[in-house]
C-alpha cells in the first residue's frame, strides 16, 4: 500500500507539523520507502502471539499520596517562550 | 601528560588520591585539549569553564578531607546532550531546544555528580537520538577522530568522538537501537547498554520509552564497570526503574573465562557483514577460545525482522513522546503564527529537523485509526518472537557474540539520502533493545582505511557483570582498546 498526497496531509495535520507543497512530495516518497520496508512484517504468522508492549514485565508502582515536590514554578516558567503572571501565554482559543 | 589522557579511571583515581594531580589540573588538561581539538571534531556543543572548574575545586576539597570521596571523585566526564543538566543548555541536538537551560538534573547526572565526577561539557548527538551517523544534529555533524572524512556513528557520536580523541576520559550515552554500541564500535571504544530498567531514565529526554536506556562509554570494560556501578540503581521517578539490590559491576572482572560458553548466532555471521569486520571478529573469537571459552552456534531466526519491527515501534513511541514539544512550556516557538494549531504546526515544522519529522509522521501513521492493528500491534507480536529467540539461545550459552556494526565507519553522506539504508546500519544491535537485554561493544581490531572494528557481546537480563568480565579478560590479553588516533596525540 502506498500513501497518497491526501494521506500525507492528514498525517501531517495529526502530527501538528506544517509541510510545504515541495516537502509534501519528498516526504511522500520517503514515507512510502519506509512503509515498503516495514511491509515484510505482514508476511509473518503471529497467530496466538501476545503483543509485547515493554521490554520487562513490570507492574505500575503506587506511592503514598504525599506532597514530594517543592514549588519551582518560576524556574520552570523561565524556560517558556511566553508567560505572564505565572501563566503560559498562547493565542486566544475562546472568543 | 600523555599518560594522563590515556590513563584508566582507576589510575586517574589513584593519582588523585595520592595528590599526584588535582581535580582542577585534570579538568584543565582536558578543557585545554577540547579548546585545541574540538573545532575540528564538533564533539562538544556546550562548554562552561567556570562551572567545570568550580566542580573540580569542590572535588579537590572532598579529596583533601577524605570523607565522602569515592573512586570517581575528581575524574572528569562529559554528558551526551540528551541528559538534563541543571544550569547547562540541554539541546538534544535540536533547534527545538537550542535555548533550553535545564532547570533540573537527570538522575544519571545527579548520581555521577554525587560520586564527585566533574562535568566537562555537553556532547553533540543526532537530533533527539534519531540517527546512526550524527549527521542529523542541528549543530552539525561530529567527525570521527580516526578519519575526519568519516562519521563517528550515532546517536552518541559526540560521546564516542570525545573519548576517542582523548578530550574526555569517559562519557554518558544512551542506546535505543544501538546508539551507544555502534558509535563505540566506529570510534574504537568500549560502551555498554545495560538491561532495560537498570539505569533511571529520569531527566533523559525521551525518544522511545520502552527501548531507551542510558549507559557508560569509555576506553575499557574496567572503566565501564566503575561507571555503571555509579550510574545504575533504583529511582522512583522512573516508573520502569527496577527495584533490585545495588550491584558492584566490577566484582567478576578478574575471574578467568574457563568454561564460558559463547553463542554465535548464525544470522549474525551471514552475508551483509563486510569482510574486514568478519576477519576482526573471527580473530577475537579465536582469542576467546585461547582464553578458555568455548563457542557454540545458536540461532535467532527472527532477528532479521528486528529492524522493520523497530521502525514501527520506535517511531510510534517517538510520535507520542515528542508531542510535548508544542512551543508553549519550553522549546522553540515560531516567530509568526495565526491560531493555536497554526502555532503548534509552525513551531514544530521549524523546530524539528527532517529525520525527526519523518519519524513523527511514520509513528503517527502506524498508530492512527485503522492501521494500529496492522502495524503497531503486529510489530509488538514480532517483538515477542525476537525476545523469545534470545531466551532459547541462552539455554546453550552464557553470552552471545558477533559484530556490532556490519561495516567500519562510512563517509559523510554515504547513507543520508536513503533512510532505510541508514536504518540497516543498526541491524545487529536493535534486537537487543527490543528484548530489553544488555549489550556492549569493545574494539577488536582495525578494518578498511585503518578504521576500528567493534565486537558485540550480548548478555541475558542482568548479565552485565559477566559481559564486563568477558570484555576485561579479552582486554588484558589484547591492546586494541589502548590505541588512539595518531592525529589526536
Amino acid at each position: 500500500m502506498s500513501l497518497s498526497p491526501e494521506d500525507i496531509s492528514r498525517i501531517a495535520l495529526l502530527s501538528r507539523i506544517e509541510l510545504s507543497a515541495a516537502e509534501l512530495e519528498t516526504t511522500r516518497d520517503q514515507l512510502n520507502g519506509i512503509l515498503g520496508f516495514i511491509e515484510q512484517l505482514q508476511a509473518v504468522d503471529t497467530t496466538g502471539i501476545e503483543p509485547m508492549a515493554h521490554a520487562v514485565d513490570v507492574v505500575q508502582r503506587l506511592r503514598p499520596d504525599l506532597v514530594t515536590e517543592t514549588d519551582r514554578r518560576a524556574d520552570f516558567q523561565a524556560v517558556a517562550p511566553e508567560t505572564e503572571a505565572g501563566l503560559y501565554l498562547v493565542p486566544r482559543v475562546v472568543e | 601528560m600523555s599518560d594522563l589522557i590515556n590513563a584508566s579511571l582507576k589510575e586517574l583515581g589513584a593519582a588523585l588520591t595520592a595528590k599526584k594531580v588535582s581535580a582542577v589540573e585534570l579538568a584543565t588538561l582536558f578543557l585545554d585539549r577540547i579548546e585545541t581539538l574540538n573545532p575540528g571534531l564538533n564533539a562538544f556543543i556546550a562548554l562552561d569553564r567556570d562551572k567545570t572548574l568550580a566542580q573540580a575545586r569542590a572535588a579537590d576539597e572532598t579529596l583533601k578531607v577524605g570523607a565522602g570521596a569515592t573512586a570517581l571523585t575528581g575524574i572528569p566526564l562529559a554528558h551526551k546532550d540528551i541528559f538534563c543538566t541543571r544550569g547547562w543548555r540541554t539541546s538534544c541536538g535540536s533547534r527545538m531546544l537550542e535555548n533550553f537551560i535545564s532547570p533540573y538534573d537527570a538522575h544519571v547526572v545527579e548520581k555521577l555528580a554525587a560520586a564527585g565526577m566533574v562535568t566537562l561539557g555537553k556532547l553533540n548527538m543526532d537530533e533527539f537520538a534519531m540517527g546512526s551517523s550524527n549527521e542529523t544534529s542541528y549543530f552539525g555533524p561530529v567527525k570521527n577522530p580516526w578519519d575526519v572524512a568519516r562519521v563517528p556513528g550515532g546517536s552518541s557520536g559526540g560521546s564516542a568522538a570525545a573519548i576517542a580523541a582523548r578530550l574526555a576520559p569517559a562519557a554518558t550515552g544512551t542506546d535505543t537501537g544501538g546508539s551507544i554500541r555502534q558509535p563505540a564500535a566506529l570510534c574504537g571504544l568500549t560502551g555498554l547498554k545495560p538491561t532495560y530498567g537498570a539505569v533511571s531514565r529520569y531527566g533523559m529526554i525521551a525518544f522511545a520509552s520502552s527501548l531507551d536506556q542510558a549507559g557508560p562509554m569509555a576506553k575499557s570494560a574496567e572503566d565501564c564497570a566503575l561507571l555503571l556501578t555509579a550510574m545504575a540503581g533504583f529511582d522512583p521517578r522512573d516508573s520502569t526503574s527496577l527495584e533490585r539490590p545495588a550491584e558492584d559491576y566490577s566484582r567478576d572482572l578478574e575471574q578467568p573465562l574457563t568454561g564460558l560458553r559463547i553463542g554465535l548466532p548464525r544470522e549474525f555471521f551471514g552475508a551483509g557483514m563486510d569482510a574486514d569486520v568478519r576477519a576482526a571478529v573471527e580473530a577475537a573469537l579465536a582469542e576467546y577460545r585461547k582464553l578458555g571459552a568455548t563457542t557454540v552456534e545458536v540461532s535467532l531466526p527472527n532477528s532479521g525482522l528486528s529492524v522493520p519491527a523497530y521502525y514501527v515501534i520506535a517511531p510510534a513511541e517517538a510520535s507520542s513522546n515528542l508531542s510535548r514539544f508544542d512551543g508553549v512550556r519550553y522549546g522553540y516557538r515560531a516567530p509568526e503564527y495565526g491560531d493555536l494549531n497554526d502555532m503548534y504546526s509552525k513551531s514544530r515544522a521549524q523546530g524539528f529537523g527532517a529525520e525527526v519529522k519523518r519519524r513523527i509522521l511514520i509513528g503517527t501513521y502506524v498508530l492512527s485509526h485503522g492501521y494500529y492493528d496492522a502495524y503497531y500491534l503486529k510489530a509488538q507480536k514480532i517483538r515477542r518472537l525476537i525476545a523469545a529467540d534470545f531466551q532459547k539461545a541462552f539455554e546453550s550459552c552464557d553470552v552471545i557474540m558477533g559484530p556490532t556494526s556490519p561495516s567500519v565507519a562510512f563517509a559523510f553522506g554515504a547513507k543520508s539520502a536513503d533512510p532505510v539504508q541508514m536504518y540497516l546500519s543498526d541491524i545487529y544491535t536493535i534486537s537487543t533493545n527490543l528484548a530489553g537485554l544488555p549489550g556492549m561493544s569493545l574494539p577488536c581490531g582495525f578494518g578498511a582505511g585503518n578504521m576500528p572494528v567493534g565486537l558485540q557481546i550480548i548478555g541475558n537480563w542482568f548479565g552485565e557483570a559477566k559481559m564486563l568480565q568477558a570484555a576485561h579478560q579479552y582486554q588484558k590479553a589484547t591492546d586494541w582498546h589502548t590505541r588512539m588516533p595518531e592525529e589526536m596525540k
